[in-house]
């Protein structure tokens, strides 16, 4: 069985390209399974640190177990009108870097481009992920993903109404 | 404003009296010489939101705003003044201040080295000994302050007509509605870290009208009512609600009804467990002191939207949202959203509470505000694209035969109001 110190890059990258590939095809509700069951899914504002708590700080995005739960069940609605009709996203992945590795976790940035075409406008959003990985059983699943924003501003796009 | 986009301004509002009918003529969403028309006429003479108080906490705090296209510096100056200057050199014309914020006893311009104290007064020209010995006298270099620049309960407002009334009587009945948000903290309200800034392809009036329609939220925000029934374990429902929305004047309008959600100040709900139960049991209990019970219930239990016109949103709804938005075209705006909470929930449960339940529902990666946009964004897409549909219908709730001031919780009251208010200021404004 393949412990989290073992894991190689190569994995790790396939794990990624999986990942973008799920939210391309909106199977969103494989893409929730890649998270372990206390995890946090955070998109911090573009002003100011991206590090500061969203207990304290207004965020974009601040999921909680329950809150990405819902975030899925809702883009699974045809109520969800940002995101019904489907946008068309293609998510690009790369200078993935394993940057800390403990016997209890793995930390792994990388850099994310991710397209998105809806109603006949494509919007570019980019940026960097960083996840913490933690293994259970022989899984790798995802306890925190971080997605920085390096728009400067949610302008012109308006909306995050998709995972980047 | 040519007699044509007059005549158009004048007639952008239909009442049918005898069908009760209430119709915007939609090329007032599209129409390039009404926004030009509306940045004279409304932008540079009506009072316009900057910024908070509480965002600059020590002498020498600054921050960097567009508002109404000009580059503005807010600050607190080395004495403690909140100030408002230009961000525009006044040797040259670069921006005097490149950062969006920080600290600063002086600014320094980059491009002569032209440099200024905090208060504005200038410090230094590039080769002084070159120019008359009397040539900074009079303040004739000094940073140039905004005509206007006023506050109202921390909230600050700039005006670029130099004649226009004051803001305590341009908010007129919209300070009540104030005062019952900040009134609901007990060491005063803050703006909390962070800023949403994100935009719309739409006309900023769409986001106007949006801003205090009730009526939208069963059929556009249905995935956010099935998340306050999830986290209410069916706690809260939504029925008929109580409340009522009243047109303030000047454009103004405020809608405040019973909150169907949990309310950090002071609606608890299941998923907030049962020590915030006690907490937030403890905070109405204040509320009723201060105020007496009716009123108490009415801060805590009563959610307001309210519409400082042309482009300020004070939402007191499941957490509290100030937004502001400034025309870019007649077909985009640039939106800035922040979080209001009183100080003594700093470094608390309750302001991790707050976030959480605003982020619920508001701002880009919302459960309700991109559906918001989207709806927007389809009105903009639509209306341009099809003149021979040139009305929006605003009838609900009118009765030509009344005053049109006061309707129930869903009528279309406020934006009959803003229209109002849209179409008397332009008239009035004499540009």
């Amino acid at each position: 069985m393949p412990n989290l110190e073992q894991r190689s890059r190569a994995e790790i990258e396939e794990f990624l390209y999986h990942e973008a590939a799920l939210l391309d095809e909106w199977r969103l509700v494989e893409w929730r399974k890649l998270f372990a069951e206390e995890c946090k899914y955070l998109v911090p504002n573009m002003a100011g640190d991206p590090y500061a708590s969203p207990d304290s700080t207004l965020y974009l995005i601040a999921d909680d177990a329950h809150h990405l739960t819902e975030r899925v069940k809702r883009l699974g609605k045809r109520t969800a009108h940002a995101e019904y009709p489907h946008s068309i996203t293609q998510r690009s992945i790369s200078n993935v870097r394993l940057v800390e590795r403990t016997p209890d976790h793995l930390d792994v940035h990388c850099n994310f481009v991710t397209f998105r075409t809806s109603q006949g406008v494509t919007d570019t959003y980019f940026g960097k992920h960083e996840y913490r990985f933690v293994q259970a059983d022989d899984a790798l699943l995802i306890q925190q993903k971080r997605s920085i924003l390096a728009m400067g501003a949610l302008r012109p796009h308006g909306k995050l109404s998709i995972i980047v | 404003m040519d007699a044509n986009t007059k005549s158009r301004v004048g007639s952008a509002i239909r009442v049918e009296r005898d069908t009760k009918r209430f119709g915007i003529a939609r090329a007032a969403y599209t129409d390039p010489d009404i926004l030009s028309a509306e940045m004279a006429g409304i932008f540079a003479k009506c009072w316009l939101y900057v910024g908070h108080s509480s965002e600059l906490k020590d002498a020498g705090a600054f921050k960097t705003r567009t508002i109404s296209g000009r580059p503005l510096i807010f600050l607190k100056d080395k004495q403690s003044q909140i100030r408002c200057f230009l961000n525009v050199c006044p040797h040259r014309g670069a921006q005097i201040c490149r950062l969006r914020e920080g600290s600063a006893r002086s600014f320094s311009c980059i491009y002569h080295g032209w440099t200024f104290e905090n208060t504005g007064r200038v410090m230094g020209v590039a080769e002084p000994e070159t120019y008359p010995s009397d040539f900074s006298s009079n303040g004739r270099n000094d940073l140039v302050s905004v005509p206007r620049f006023e506050e109202y309960r921390g909230f600050w407002f700039v005006n670029f007509d130099a004649g226009a009334i004051s803001l305590q009587d341009y908010l007129g009945g919209a300070r009540e509605y104030i005062d019952v948000i900040v009134d609901q903290a007990e060491q005063g309200m803050e703006i909390t870290g962070g800023v949403q800034e994100y935009s719309a392809r739409a006309n900023w009036k769409l986001l106007a009208e949006n801003s205090v329609d009730i009526l939208h939220v069963e059929a556009l925000h249905p995935t956010y009512l099935d998340l306050v029934a999830t986290n209410s374990k069916g706690q809260i429902k939504r029925g008929k609600m109580l409340g009522k929305c009243i047109d303030l004047g000047n454009g103004h309008s405020v809608v405040e009804r019973q909150a169907t959600y949990g309310r950090p100040i002071a609606q608890w709900i299941s998923l907030w467990g049962d020590e915030a139960k006690v907490e937030i049991d403890a905070i109405f209990a204040r509320l009723v002191k201060s105020y007496g019970e009716e009123k108490a219930i009415r801060m805590a239990r009563y959610s307001r939207n309210l519409l400082i016109f042309p482009n300020l949103v004070i939402n007191d709804i499941m957490s509290i949202t100030v937004r502001t938005f400034q025309p870019k075209a007649a077909d985009y705006m640039e939106v800035s959203v922040w979080s209001l909470a009183p100080k003594e929930e700093v470094g608390t449960p309750a302001l991790s509470r707050r976030l959480g339940n605003f982020l619920e529902f508001l701002g880009p990666g919302g459960f309700a505000t991109p559906d918001d946009i989207e709806a927007l964004e389809s009105c903009q897409r639509a209306a341009i694209a099809a003149p021979e549909a040139p009305w929006n219908d605003l009838s609900k709730g009118f009765d030509p035969s009344g005053k049109d001031d006061v309707g129930d919780t869903k009528d279309e009251l406020p934006q009959r109001a803003f229209w109002r208010g849209w179409q008397s200021q332009l008239l009035q404004a004499g540009v």
